[in-house]
Parts: C-alpha cells; structure tokens; sequence
C-alpha cells in the first residue's frame, strides 16, 4: 500500500463523490417526502397497488412491501439508491486501471519505484474509502430522512443498518466484478457504457427472475442476493445467498491481482 | 558489473514478434545509443526493462538485478522519459512533479526548482494547457528529479526546438559525467553522433550491430568518391565493396577491409577526381537497412 498513490486516487474521485453522494441524498429526501401523504392513505394506496400488473408488482419485489409501513416504504426507496450504488461502484471499478491506461498515464505510474500490487491494493483502497464516504452520507440522509416523515410510526434502526449494510457488500460486488471485467477486456475506451451495461443488465436481470418464478436467475443477479425488501420483511439477510455475492466478489477480486500482476501495459499506439 | 545486461530477450505481442533474442550490455557511465526506425523495437526493449510489460522468454538485469523479479527496486534508481509524454490533465505542473517525488525516499525539491528553472517550466500551469513541448519539458524534470544512477531515453528529444534541445543534452552529458548510465534511444542518428560512445543498431526487433561509435564510423566503413575515364560499376569489384552507384562518370562506394587494395586499384586508373572519406553515421545506417 502506497499512501501516496491512495491520497491521490482519493483527491481523484472527491468530486465524484461528492456528485453521487449529493444526488442520492436528495432522492432518499424527495422520496420520503411523500411518505407521510402514502402512509396515512394507506387503503387507497393498497387499492391502487392491486391494480397494477402483478408481474411488475413482482418485479419491483413491490408484493413483499409493505408501503405504508416505515422500512416497507424504505425499501423500495432503497431499490433507487441500490442502483446508484452500483452504477458509481461499477464507475469507480471499471475505470480502476483502465482510466490511467487510456489516458497513458499508467507509464508514469508504472515506472515508479512501486510494485504492481501495491499500485493496486491503493487503488483499490481509495476507491473503497470513496464508496464508504457515500456510504455515510446516505446513511445520515437516511436517517434525517425517516425523522423528518415517519411521524408518529415506529421502526427498527437494526433492520435500517442491514439495508445501509448491504448496500456496501453491493458496491463491493460491483467494484471486484468492474475490475475484473475490465482486466479481462482488450481496452475500456470509455468507463460509463460498461458501468450502466452491468448496472441496469443485473437490474433487468433481477426484475425478470420475479417475472418468471421458476428460473433460477436470482443465483446471478447481486439485486436477488442483496433484495431490500426481503430484508425488511426478514429483518434478516438471505445468508447463502449473500455469501454467494461476496464469493463472487472475492474470485473477480483474486482473479483481478492474477491478471494486473501479469498485465502489458499497452503503449501509445 | 554491467548496468543493463540483457540476454536473448524476446516479446511477442501475440504472434507478432516485438524483439527477438536480443543481447547486449552496457557498462556503468557509459552512453549507449540504441538506434532503430519506428517499430523496430526500441520502446519494447526500454518497456521491458521497466517491466511495463513481461518478456515472452530471455531475461534482463538492470543493476545485477532481474527485471521480472526486482522491478521496484531497480526502479528507484531509474529516470524515464517516453517518447511521448502523458500526465493527469487536471493538475498543475508543481503537483504533478510533487506527486511524482514523493514515490523516492530522498527529498528532490531542491533538484527539482533546479531542473524546472533550467528548462524554462512554469510550475503553475496546468498539465492540460501546456504545449506538446512543455510537456516534454516537464517529464524531463520529473524523469531526472530523483537524481537517478540510470536514464532510459526514449527518443527523448522529439517535440523540443533546438534550443531546448542544446540544453537537454548538456543535461545529459552533465548527468553522464556525474556517473549516471544513460540509455538513449533515437532514430536520428545525428543526436546519437552527438552523444553516446557505443552504439546498438536494431531492426525489425532484431540487433544488427552493436559496435563502439568510432569503429563504427572510422575503421569499418569509408565512403568512396572516384571520378575517372573508363569507369564501370564492375571496375570496382572487389570484396568489401557495397552500395555502388554510377553516376556521371562518378562512381560512390562503400569499401569495408583493406584500404590498399582500393589504392592499388585507384593506382592502375586514370583518376580525375578521388574522396576518400568518413561516412555519417546516417549512411551507415542506411546501409544496414538495405
């Protein structure tokens, strides 16, 4: 580990943070604004859910929530941030390596007195801190979110924690998986078209397996592994399936160092 | 001990071959020119030493050192400068060589204000507004900050006027004459005439030659001028003789070997006119790559 390349790595991304952290806050306060007007109309708002479609109700995982409760209400919320999580996640681990190889700065990097794994343990850990910055900034919306609207309704602080926990074991599937892909890729020209791809593809991915019932793609998709509103209703997470999504995590992350350690870094061509 | 000793390197990306079974060494304060056209492999040799990429099979050492297994190591004491120089765009020229010290445990402010103010840089611009050339200048300053005991040169002058030119040579030869082992890799052989004292000729990714610059120049090679009656590109058909071209009445060679037997024949003609001279290193070069 490099405290040099991890300060700026960090210093980097701030920006990024910033942006991400800032918008997320203000769709967890936008939305929880209209929790109260949902809540106290909780009748109409179950008559109108019936309506829907159930296979779209399934797909949002919506006929596990209860909306006008607290964490029900949370959880689909939290459907939108998990998205956001992930598309920085992806951002911010597509672009690891990638990002100093295209703008052929890696040379400069790489010929340093620094090993291999050392640039990458940094980076890695830059982009974590990055991640965990968000992460308490959306933690803190959360909260201030739930005291400003939840009135006079009660809810479980411990199962808030589990949701705003899984949201890191997400970004962390997201960071090691984006890596990983981008390692194993010829080029990334450009970071965003693969982030959103892997981001709204698993996305897509876990609202169909709610579609079809019986096909099991709940087994791929970090969005099954890591479902807000099982959460809640469990308070509780689906335990092989979460050590399913760290695994993975955990062979893209070793699959990663095997690759970069090996890794030509391409030259101006 | 040799600074860089390489043996029978080869890289190839995929299938085609970028070196193939190179070798060769350069000895502590030594300045080697490493001369090539583009493609011919020059970058690869300098990228694997600083294992920016991994040899397909052959080895190299760098301060006795493999460069597979020790590469922070050597790294420490190794300047770089690439042909072409890229930085992070947002920052400014002061952080960036900043950043760049503060990978090497000796402090470098000082040769770095030194090295900046001799090469005209402004520290406060950013990296993104700077000219191709102020570029140049800065990967110059951060390449040398760290005064290292060894430079690889990658075509290192491309993108300088003149001027700057003059001066980034003395700044070399003043590193050289401090002790440093200077790498230098050129496809203009004028600037490679200029400064290294031995010379690899490499092509296609293979070396050719690696002579001493003076063998090179005087004892292999004269270039002949003869103008005389009765000439013929056969009049000279001796061994040693290449690159005959008639024109005018005027025949030009290149004669390698004894020079008497070129006398003797000169001897037995009715000669106008006769050069006997140094080739460039340019015509040398040239000769190589037919």
């Amino acid at each position: 580990m490099s405290a040099t390349i991890y300060k700026h790595e960090f210093l980097a991304r701030l920006k990024s943070v910033l942006i991400w952290s800032l918008s997320i806050t203000g769709m967890i306060l936008f939305y929880f604004s209209i929790f109260p007007a949902f809540a106290d109309q909780a009748e109409v708002t179950n008559q109108l859910l019936a309506k829907f479609p159930p296979a779209l109700l399934e797909a949002f995982g919506m006929n596990k929530m209860d909306l006008s409760s607290v964490m029900g209400f949370y959880s689909l919320v939290f459907l939108f941030v998990q998205l956001c999580l992930a598309i920085q996640a992806g951002n911010y681990g597509f672009g690891l390596v990638s990002i100093e190889e295209n703008e052929l700065t890696a040379d400069f990097l790489m010929s340093k007195p620094v090993s291999r794994a050392h640039i990458l343990t940094s980076k890695l850990l830059a982009a974590l801190s990055s991640l965990l910055l968000t992460d308490l900034v959306i933690a803190a919306a959360s909260f201030a979110a739930i005291a400003l609207f939840r009135g006079s309704r009660s809810y479980e602080p411990s199962t808030l924690v589990l949701v705003l926990v899984s949201g890191i074991i997400l970004q962390l599937f997201f960071l090691c998986v984006g890596l990983v892909i981008s390692l194993l890729v010829k080029r990334v020209r450009s970071v965003t078209p693969y982030s959103l791809g892997l981001g709204f593809g698993t996305y897509v991915l876990a609202a169909f397996s709610g579609v079809f019932g019986d096909v099991k793609l709940e087994y791929l998709t970090p969005f099954k592994h890591l479902d807000p509103a099982t959460i809640v209703k469990n308070a509780a997470y689906d335990t092989p399936l979460v050590l399913l999504n760290v695994a993975i995590s955990l062979v893209s992350l070793a699959v990663s160092y095997w690759l970069y350690l090996r890794r030509d870094i391409p030259a101006v061509s | 001990m040799s600074i860089i000793e390489v043996n029978s390197l080869t890289k190839y990306y995929g299938k085609s071959p970028g070196i193939v079974d190179v070798s060769f060494a350069e000895e502590e304060g030594e300045i080697f020119g490493f001369i090539g056209p583009n493609g011919a492999g020059k970058s690869t040799t300098i990228r694997l030493l600083l294992s920016l990429i991994h040899p397909t099979s052959g080895s190299a050492r760098v301060f006795g050192k493999d460069v597979t297994t020790h590469g922070p190591e050597i790294r420490r004491d190794i300047g770089y400068l690439p042909s072409e120089v890229f930085y992070y765009q947002g920052m400014k020229v002061i952080d960036l060589l900043k950043y760049s010290a503060s990978f090497y445990e000796r402090d470098c402010t000082q040769r770095m204000h030194e090295l900046s103010k001799l090469m005209e840089l402004e520290l406060n611009r950013r990296i993104s507004d700077l000219s191709y050339g102020n570029k140049k200048k800065v990967g110059i300053v951060q390449g040398l900050l760290h005064s290292p005991k060894l430079l690889l040169l990658d075509e290192p002058t491309a993108g300088l006027d003149p001027l700057m030119q003059r001066k980034f040579f003395d700044l070399v030869r003043a590193e050289n004459a401090r002790g440093v082992t200077v790498f230098f890799s050129s496809h203009i052989l004028g600037e490679v005439q200029r400064l290294c004292t031995r010379v690899g000729i490499i092509r296609e990714g293979r070396i050719v030659e690696i002579s001493d610059i003076r063998s090179l120049q005087q004892n292999n090679y004269k270039k002949v001028n003869v103008t005389a009656d009765g000439l013929n590109p056969a009049t000279f058909d001796l061994p040693g003789v290449t690159n005959v071209q008639a024109e005018d009445g005027t025949l030009h060679f290149f004669f390698k070997g004894d020079i008497n037997m070129v006398l003797q024949k000169l001897g037995s003609l009715q000669v106008v006119d006769v050069d006997i001279e140094e080739p460039t290193l340019e015509e040398i070069f040239m000769h190589y790559y037919e």
